[in-house]
């Protein structure tokens, strides 16, 4: 039973952050119709700016802050430079171009870092919390990464649900041709979007680096995780990116406990085809618009 | 005042619009009017920047439009309520109305906009925060009138509203739509299929046939003149 | 010149597989002459540049002609490899069954992945496909023991007969191989089944009212694509000597799909173009990187950058790549179109016909 437990507290911990990058996607997605692959991948490039930071003796907290901002300034520009040239072409043509830049931030920070494995520092401690006389497997970093992402997610319902720039961006998502006949200047919040989802990306990036192997691949699985939690969720429900991610941590973590680590990968490709076949639009799917 | 000179639209092959002019004047409806397929559609998503023109010009108020971006010529007064009538079905009707306030009014003058238009379309009360798909026909057309009326805007374009409304709907839309035109600074354009009720509130008319101005006259001269009706507006 | 009017000009029978045989063996002559010419480092290099042939082909069928993505083919290649590893290792299996065996298991794995994939748009697909890359080596990573840990599987090839070099034996042995596996897909695509492809990437829905089964034609693609890329993983793992999960990490099917890309998707001489960057994109790096003293570190990660660099330039400014370039100079129409205007996958505007 306690293994139970273990492995339901590490899903839900693993499944907050898959949370963020679907997040990510589900913003992107929203809005442009496209999946950002290299989402994953930026997070990454800008973890390892931190780590440049923290070695040069920068404070945990300005680092993390700093990098956000850098998350995002790397998504807008990504959306400005690179995916609005391509607008009205194929629709593959900027998922390509999104593999096309995960492979270059690999590269990049491959090239800039070496491959040595390194640690990240954690902000609190990863040892387990005593509950009583028990110690479980939820450390205090776990109840960072849970707090961190609920103000996210909930930052993120409020900018959508009560703000003027919130209703604009949902507009936009769901009719831009409408949005900009009554002059939303649907370029800015495209580009705000991409810059949004680069704050997910990289607050994404933070959370997983202390637990895992930290090198330029470190992002991969996080990334088609998270891409598993979004699809579940429905690819434009940001609550969906929530459920999706909870959903996902705890499948995955439950293959990995009791059917063997490293059968995570298989298990979550085996979940997200069972997911893909049985409701490809998501628990939160959009109703399709009805045309009057 | 609306001028269009000379418009031009192609889409790959097939020419839509072929040198159309014509004038609207303010305070005035100018109905467009023709067949299927005539370009009236075209027409109005070219004044409004959704489709570039190969060339032509299109001023108001001596404003050239074209080359400009969509939004750009929104925030320049331009209403335009599309074909389908455009309403956001995701977002409340009250969002709906408050969409279109964004640009131009602040905070609490929404608040009151969105008010006076609830005045004019009480209906639209009932379902203020409620998702627009749950509206009927006749009440999104509502809608999108109170949303494209609520930037006071100088021009009007109008795709056809009445399409798919009862006939006792159109007549109340069409008084409408002459009430809030008659004295005031606003430049109505209308595209019709249903040429009758739109000849019954317009000023002026202009019949396009294969993408070309065919006729531009009163719009009681038009309704008057039964060959010309018969011939390309069918009654 | 290029083929087509090579063909038209020496008066070459209709049929496809009459056409296209004799130039393979016109190529497959040249080549052999090539082979004996060149220094066995440079032999050695063809050869992985026909290894990767068969494995663009097949991709290349599956997206420019079925329109279908796949970011897991370098997986569907380490499946082949593995396969001819393992059979190598354990078995006295005779080398063609061995290379054939490569195929078809990998068209198996194809198959478990085609069949979901029949529901699933670009970018859905993508995504899962994505993970199938991530998800393979996995595998191997896990039970070590079978599958040889990080050391892997080593590799033999058959003995040269004659006074022939292990290499240029190697070599003749994956230009044959590359040509045969050209030359029938080259008739696939030509055939009814090349029709259905393309007439389903353009229209499912009109296609299934032609009588077309649509699910299975994109199935049988996947396999199809997936048979192709295993035996070039096999034909590779020869090369290398080794069969590992270090050769077939995520980068792989993103070069694979870089290189089907730039040297034109949907076609099959582009291939040439795709296997040649692959092979030469790494030596070239290498001596830039060395050019701008960028230490060796570098080294290894430059080529990766060059390719998505490039994938990224060439989606925004060449969808075409080299051969749609190529194509455009000689004033032809894009390849594999019988008004097909080329896709989902990427190319520019629709051309009339």
């Amino acid at each position: 039973m306690s293994l139970f437990l273990d492995y339901t507290l590490n899903g839900i911990a693993n499944g907050m952050v898959y949370a963020t990058l679907a997040l990510a996607l589900v913003l992107i997605y929203r809005a442009t119709k496209i999946i950002n692959f290299a989402q994953g991948a930026a997070g990454m490039l800008t973890t390892f700016i931190a780590f440049s930071l923290l070695s040069r003796g920068l404070g945990y907290w300005w680092a993390f802050v700093l990098v956000l901002v850098i998350g995002f300034a790397i998504g807008a520009a990504t959306e400005r430079i690179l995916i609005r040239p391509l607008h009205g072409r194929s629709e593959l043509n900027p998922v390509i171009v999104t593999i096309g830049l995960l492979v270059v931030f690999e590269g990049l920070a491959g090239a800039i870092y070496g491959n040595a494995s390194r640690g990240f520092p954690a902000a609190f401690s990863q040892s387990g919390l005593k509950v009583g006389h028990t110690t479980i497997a939820f450390s205090h970093f776990d109840v960072f990464i849970l707090i961190a992402v609920l103000a996210l997610m909930a930052s993120t319902l409020v900018l959508f649900r009560y703000t003027a720039l919130g209703l604009r961006m949902r507009a936009t998502a769901f009719s831009r041709e409408i949005a900009r006949l009554l002059g939303v200047r649907v370029g800015v919040l495209l580009t705000l979007g991409w810059g949004l989802a680069g704050i997910a990306g990289s607050l994404a990036g933070l959370l997983v680096a202390p637990t895992s192997a930290f090198g330029p691949y470190y992002m991969d699985l996080i990334l088609v995780y998270g891409f598993t939690a979004a699809v579940i969720g429905g690819l434009e429900s940001p609550v969906g990116a929530l459920v999706g991610g909870l959903i996902s941590g705890l499948c995955i973590s439950y293959v990995g406990g009791y059917l063997g680590s490293g059968l995570e990968p298989l298990g979550a490709l085996a979940l997200l085809m069972v997911a893909l076949m049985a409701r490809p639009e998501g628990i939160f799917a959009r109703p399709p618009a009805r045309r009057v | 005042m609306l001028e269009v000179r000379d418009l031009s639209v192609s889409f790959g092959a097939v020419q839509a619009l072929r040198s159309v002019s014509f004038d609207a004047e303010p305070g005035a409806v100018t109905a467009v009017l023709g067949a299927n397929g005539a370009g009236k559609t075209t027409l109005l998503r070219t004044i409004s920047g959704l489709v570039k023109p190969r060339e032509g010009l299109v001023r108001f108020d001596g404003d050239p439009l074209l080359g400009r971006s969509v939004e750009t010529i929104a925030r320049l007064g331009v209403s335009h309520v599309p074909e389908g009538r455009g309403v956001i079905e995701e977002l409340t009707v009250e969002e709906n109305l408050r969409l279109a306030t964004l640009w131009c009014l602040r905070k609490q003058q929404r608040r009151a906009a969105i008010a006076e238009t609830l005045e004019l379309f009480p209906r639209l009360e009932s379902f203020l925060k409620r998702p627009a798909s749950t509206l009927s026909g006749g009440e999104r057309q509502m809608l999108v009138l109170g949303r494209a009326l609520i930037s006071r805007p100088r021009l009007l374009l109008l795709d056809e509203p009445s399409l798919g409304l009862a006939p006792m709907v159109t007549a109340q839309l069409m008084a409408l739509i002459r009430e809030q035109t008659e004295g005031r600074d606003i430049t109505v354009v209308l595209v019709e299929q249903n040429a009758r009720s739109a000849l019954s509130v317009s000023h002026h008319a202009v019949i396009l046939n294969l993408g070309q101005v065919v006729v531009s006259d009163d719009a009681a001269t038009v309704a008057g003149d039964d060959a010309l009706r018969r011939h390309y507006l069918g009654f | 010149m290029d083929p087509a009017t090579i063909a038209r000009s020496v008066r070459l029978p209709r049929q496809p597989l009459l056409r296209h045989l004799p130039v393979a063996l016109a190529a497959a002559a040249i080549l052999y002459v090539v082979t004996l010419r060149l220094s066995s480092y440079d032999v050695y290099q063809v050869g992985e540049i026909a290894a990767y042939i068969v494995a663009l082909v097949g991709l290349s069928l599956l997206t420019g002609a079925n329109g279908q993505i796949s970011l897991g083919h370098g997986a569907f290649m380490a499946v082949g490899a593995y396969t001819m590893g393992l059979l190598m290792n354990h078995t006295q299996t005779n080398f063609i069954l061995e290379l054939a065996a490569a195929a078809g298991v990998a068209a198996a794995a194809g198959l478990v992945i085609g069949l979901p994939a029949t529901r699933l748009k670009g970018p859905y697909l993508a995504g899962m496909t994505l993970l199938f890359a991530l998800a393979v080596p996995s595998i191997a990573d896990k039970w070590p023991a079978t599958f040889g840990g990080d050391q892997g599987l080593t590799t033999t090839v058959p003995t040269a007969p004659g006074s022939l070099s292990a290499e240029e034996w190697l070599a003749q042995i994956q230009i044959v191989v590359a040509l045969i596996v050209m030359v029938l897909v080259a008739n696939l695509l030509w055939s009814r089944y090349g029709r259905a492809f393309r007439a389903v990437r353009d229209d499912e829905i009109a296609a299934s009212l032609t009588g077309i089964h649509v699910a299975r034609t994109k199935v049988t693609a996947f396999a199809i694509s997936a048979g192709c890329a295993g035996l070039g993983g096999a034909l590779l793992g020869l090369s290398t000597g080794v069969v590992n999960t270090g050769e077939f990490p995520l980068t792989l099917s993103i070069q694979l799909l870089a290189a089907m890309v730039l040297g034109g998707t949907g076609t099959l001489i582009g291939m040439v173009w795709g296997g040649i960057l692959l092979v030469y994109m790494p030596q070239w790096s290498t001596s830039l990187s060395s050019d701008f003293n960028l230490g060796n570190g570098a080294n290894a990660y430059l080529a990766t950058i060059i390719f998505g660099v490039v994938l990224i330039v060439a989606m925004i400014a060449a969808p075409n790549g080299i051969q749609g370039g190529l194509r455009w100079l000689w004033g032809h129409r894009p390849h594999l179109g019988k008004g097909g205007h080329g896709a989902p996958a990427p190319v520019t505007a629709p051309t009339v016909d």
